[in-house]
């Protein structure tokens, strides 16, 4: 395999305000089947959209929860390439994702700080959309190199502090 | 399983329980369908050695860390063991609220997982409010934290989820509505 580049976002480089690109992803019935059996969620509303219809009451099979925030990270390390180390994500459900959607992921920066061990950290509010209406929000905290020479993952213990 | 009791919660708090050990260990090829299902090039995921020179060696993406305890459609001689979730169930039955919503939940992610790590999970109960109205019915609000370790010890993650057991309001008619 060729090399990926690799990104790599700087604390110093993000603003309280700074938006990330939107990320508008069509989503149809293998979406939801793929991310179903990747996170082993074998519930039948996850891929049999008669038994989604019939005893959900839903109007398809929809995306599960686990592989939202599959799409939510994803999300967040595209921006920061592989050196940001996730610290945390708050995650609320609204409604559901079906096939025919397209779903549009928004973050922004609501904060930024660096802790007691010298770690840089951003905070993020983030949302997917369908059709302008908001089905999960995320809330995430990411931490960042400080420096060209930081590394957020070489912190353990009593030095990580998410 | 065990009832729980109103009378019994303060002596649940803070008691791990439920302790699990994943069916099988942390493993390259599930990292791999995870990300190609929501298309993550993350390069720590893809190129090894941008993993060894980041993460000094694979990890498996954070967000994952429940997959490792979701198990198999079907095994032999499965012993069932404890619903995902058992405690929520426990507070369910023992308090008498049938029904439940789980209002929002949170993952802080500690350690690395690894492939070839076995994690083990346990369930704490954190807390549980006084009886609260709110326009689901009656009921109360609990959060639950469930802790994953690695075979070190070292702890990975701990997720922690909101819930609000209630019963639903009297309808007009005078029975409960189902």
């Amino acid at each position: 395999m060729s090399a990926i580049p690799v990104t790599r976002l700087l604390h110093g480089d993000v603003a309280v305000g700074d938006e990330l690109a939107d990320l508008a992803y069509p989503v149809t019935a293998t979406t939801v089947v793929l991310g179903a059996l990747a996170t082993r969620d074998w519930r039948p509303m996850h891929h049999d959209k008669d038994f989604a219809v019939h005893r959900n009451g839903t109007r398809d099979i929809f995306l599960n929860t686990p592989n939202q925030a599959a799409w939510f990270e994803r999300f967040v390390t595209d921006w920061t390439g592989p050196y940001g180390r996730l610290q945390r994500m708050t995650f609320r459900m609204l409604g559901s994702i079906f096939p025919g959607d397209t779903m549009v992921f928004h973050g922004v920066v609501t904060d930024r700080g660096v802790d007691e061990t010298g770690c840089g950290w951003v905070a993020l509010d983030i949302a997917v959309s369908v059709d302008g209406e908001v089905k999960t929000t995320c809330q995430a905290r990411v931490a960042l190199p400080v420096t060209e020479d930081d590394n957020p993952w070489s912190r353990h213990g009593d030095r990580w502090l998410p | 399983m065990s009832a729980i009791g109103a009378a019994d919660i303060d002596g649940l708090l803070g008691v791990e329980q439920y302790e699990e050990e994943g069916e099988f260990p942390v493993e390259q090829g599930y990292v791999w369908s995870s990300c190609s299902s929501v298309e993550n090039g993350n390069p720590l995921f893809w190129d090894p050695e941008v993993a060894d020179e980041v993460t000094g060696g694979p990890i498996a993406p954070p967000t994952m860390v429940s997959v490792w305890f979701r198990p198999h459609h079907w095994a032999p001689d499965r012993d069932t063991g404890g619903l995902p979730l058992q405690v929520h169930f426990d507070l369910k039955e023992g308090l008498g609220l049938p029904e439940a919503v789980m209002s929002d939940n949170t993952i802080v992610f500690h350690e690395p997982v690894r492939p070839g790590d076995r994690l083990t999970t346990r369930q704490i109960l954190r807390s549980v409010s006084d009886e609260k109205t709110t326009r689901l019915g009656t009921g109360r609000f609990w959060v639950i934290d469930v802790e994953y370790r690695n075979q070190r010890g070292d702890l990975v993650a701990v997720e922690s989820y909101t819930g609000f057991g209630y019963r639903r309001p009297l309808s007009t008619d005078g029975g409960a509505r189902s």
